[in-house]
């Protein structure tokens, strides 16, 4: 981020110095940092009514109820783990989370699940397929309600803030299938130094 | 919009969620005004933490676009985009999306205000920003949790869902709305 930020400055103040257009370079960034303050006084009262209700959410146990039905979806997901309550446990509460955007509560879970598949990992310093399922479906995770989103929309004015949301679902759905695709076919081909964690137990589970 | 099941979602899911969660935290006795406050507190604390960074991604992209590099970047990678059907206006979005979270929300910001919220552009935008996630961020994070180095294909499948969560946005957003 250091680079792009610094690349993005000095790119475009040399530009503006060979295309002849340095005083309308300093123009905008001066305009566009007061812009970026009344952006954020735009922002702060949805994100303050959206931050309120979701911590109601949180202080009602929300979490746990969803993660219960997302126990069902995802255990054909993570094979890896089956019988294994503690890791599959955190990983639904981490994902549960952060679809009902609490991502403030989301975190912990997640540190608390890459804890639990590390333990089941043989090489430590290497991921396992359970991990990269993990993070790639964290990654690509549907959101209930997309607050920041609705926050910036309503702040430009949109006539229907809300408008985006099923797109939104749509569009994230498919990046999770296309995430959970792309990790099925990857781990048959990158073993990348990984003792194929799970197959033995796979073998032994196919055997009982 | 042409889908009746979207345009209903879209306007009673707000409402219904603030009913929903009403409803649930007085069925559950939680004192529901005062963690509404704390909860808005912390979304001050939310506001003031991007708004630094805001105001540094702001500054910089707009010096980056009015010496005209944006253009040039956009006119080299418009046509690759525009195989996958992303409108070009969005290349800078798909670029810093993976890398920044107050990144990309300056990005979608800057282009609500070019565009209009409610253009296909702007549509485009909003979905994408809420489809995706930051990527390297994340990974470094949870990765990092447990010392493990060798993330193997982890980045190389959470970016193809990435790319498919773009491509996705684009369509489906000319497909409900029209270009």
């Amino acid at each position: 981020m250091n680079y792009i930020w610094a690349g993005l400055l000095a790119v475009g103040f040399l530009a503006g110095i060979l295309n002849g257009r340095i005083d309308e370079v300093t123009k905008a960034a001066f305009s566009s940092a007061g812009k970026a303050v009344e952006l954020g006084i735009g922002l702060l009262g949805i994100v303050c009514l959206w931050s309120g209700l979701m911590k109601i959410m949180e202080k009602s146990g929300v979490t746990n109820f969803i993660a219960r039905a997302a126990k069902f979806i995802l255990r054909p997901v993570f094979p890896d783990l089956e019988g294994n309550d503690k890791a599959m446990g955190a990983i639904v509460m981490n994902l549960s989370a952060n679809f009902l955007g609490l991502g403030n509560a989301a975190t912990p879970f997640g540190i608390k699940a890459m804890e639990e598949l590390q333990k089941l990992n043989r090489k430590k310093d290497t991921a396992t397929d359970a991990m990269c399922m993990f993070l790639v479906l964290n990654t690509s995770a549907l959101q209930l309600i997309p607050t920041s989103v609705i926050a910036l929309r309503s702040e430009a004015g949109s006539a229907a803030p809300a408008e985006i949301i099923p797109c939104i679902w749509t569009a994230s759905l498919c990046a999770a299938i296309a995430g959970i695709l792309a990790a099925r076919v990857l781990m048959q081909v990158w073993q990348g130094g990984q003792v194929s964690l799970g197959s033995r137990e796979r073998g032994r589970l196919m055997k009982t | 919009m042409k889908y009746p099941l979207f345009t209903a979602i879209s306007v009673y899911v707000l409402p219904l969620a603030v009913l929903a969660i009403l409803g649930v935290g007085l069925a559950r006795k939680v004192r529901i005004f005062e963690a509404f406050t704390e909860g808005a507190a912390e979304g001050i604390s939310t506001v003031t933490r991007i708004l630094p960074s805001l105001v540094g991604i702001l500054t910089a992209i707009g010096v980056f676009r009015a010496s005209g590099a944006l253009d040039a970047l956009v006119g080299l990678l418009a046509p690759a985009f525009r195989s996958l059907g992303i409108p070009a206006e969005a290349i800078p979005l798909v670029l810093m999306r993976p890398v920044s979270g107050s990144a990309s929300l300056a990005i979608v910001a800057d282009m609500l205000r070019e565009y209009g919220p409610d253009s296909y552009v702007g549509r485009v935008a909003c979905t994408m920003l809420g489809s995706t996630e930051t990527v390297f961020y994340t990974l470094a994070v949870y990765y990092g949790s447990v010392g493990i180095r060798n993330i193997r294909y982890t980045l190389a499948a959470a970016l193809i869902a990435d790319v498919a969560g773009a491509v996705a946005s684009a369509l489906i957003c000319a497909l409900v709305f029209g270009r």
